[in-house]
């Protein structure tokens, strides 16, 4: 299986790609809503690895950058990541704090050090 | 990190429906209640950067706004979108379902106190399929204080007030990012992981998921630069499984 998404029709790759492996998780949840112990050891390593993609994500998307993010050196993007954070754990752990506080850092970066073509 | 239950204030709970008051006021009382979430606004500026990441990766506005309609799960859009051109089908669709798998359990842990015992499961579908972590947190926080028969309506209502969000911060992100000079348009980019980061370090709250979390941060950097094709998958095991054995050191340790 070496076709990429490109080979196909946008439209089918949203539904077959997109939105059928991600939606059947929902629907077996809705069938196993009675038989599973949410307390269970098998779910608690289901979610550490769910949470672990999470990360994975957010590390594809600052080293491996789309667009003009990548003009922002990459120091600057794990600057602004880290203040972020270090807001969120700081302000009362506000999430629209750590990313205004991530967003300011990244823009002024951007002018200070971007690489805009 | 305990979780307490935190006390509705009396203007929103003067928003829920009253006992025995006609169907759709459950519904009309989520939908209400969507739009007062901070949250909902911290999942607009998600998909505004997801948004913004569509038209960087050529895609049109519509498959953009029908992507965030239909699947309505940010992390699988921006893992399906960044594998668009570079990997493989069946790695897409592998990294797309990994990152769902986390949804089984919210679901399971939502249905049981929504449904009554004449609930048809076909009524069910609907609430679940609105199951994202936004619509999750509110719903377990809000639907405990509105009558039981109006609780389906009431989920039913937060999710579509925040798909409709959600969609309409896909195509401003997308129409944003188009007319922005690029240090903005890299700053729409960057909200997407910066938003991923926070809401999920802040519902990281068990070990398990904390310690899974940072190794995942940690690891998979350098799995992507050393170009492994499944960096994300290796890395999610990894940590995962780490993250596991440490609830169970921990355990044993106590």
């Amino acid at each position: 299986m070496s076709a990429t998404l490109r080979d196909l029709n946008p439209y089918l790759v949203l539904v077959l790609i997109g939105f059928l492996p991600n939606e059947i998780w929902r629907w077996m949840g809705v069938f196993v809503a009675r038989g599973i112990d949410e307390k269970s050891e098998f779910l608690v390593w289901v979610r550490a690895v769910a949470t672990a993609i999470l990360a994975g994500v957010i590390a594809q998307l600052i080293f491996v950058p789309a667009g003009s993010l990548g003009t922002i050196p990459l120091w600057a993007r794990l600057a602004a990541l880290g203040v972020g954070f270090a807001v969120l754990l700081g302000v009362r752990r506000s999430i629209i704090a750590g990313v205004l506080a991530g967003e300011v850092v990244l823009i002024a970066a951007g002018m200070a050090f971007g690489t805009a073509r | 990190m305990s979780s307490h239950a935190e006390p509705i204030e009396d203007e929103r709970a003067r928003a829920l429906p009253p006992e025995g008051a006609p169907g759709w006021t459950g519904f009309a009382a989520g939908l209400k209640a969507s739009f007062r979430s901070v949250l909902a606004y911290a999942l607009i500026g998600t998909f505004v950067g997801y948004g913004g990441l569509c038209l960087d990766l050529g895609l049109s506005v519509w498959w953009a706004a029908l992507s965030t309609l239909f699947i309505f799960a940010a992390p699988a859009q921006v893992i399906l979108v960044t594998t668009l051109g570079a990997g493989t089908l069946v790695q897409a669709a592998l990294a797309v379902t990994l990152s769902a798998i986390r949804l089984l359990p919210m679901v399971v842990a939502l249905l049981p106190m929504i449904r009554e015992p004449q609930t048809r499961t076909r009524d069910l579908i609907l609430p679940a399929h609105f199951v994202a972590v936004s619509m999750w947190v509110e719903s377990l926080r809000l639907a405990p204080h509105v009558p039981r028969e109006q609780r389906v309506g009431f989920c039913n209502g937060i999710g579509t007030g925040m798909t409709i969000m959600s969609v309409a911060g896909t195509v401003a992100g997308y129409l944003l990012a188009a007319r922005l000079p690029p240090t903005f348009a890299a700053a729409v980019l960057f909200l997407t992981p910066m938003m991923f980061l926070v809401s999920t370090a802040r519902g990281a709250t068990t070990i398990s998921d904390r310690v899974a979390f940072a190794l995942g941060l940690a690891v998979t950097p350098g799995l992507i630069l050393a170009g492994f094709e499944l960096a994300l998958l290796y890395g999610a095991l990894l940590g995962g499984t780490l993250g596991y054995a440490a609830h169970r050191l921990r355990r044993a340790a106590a």
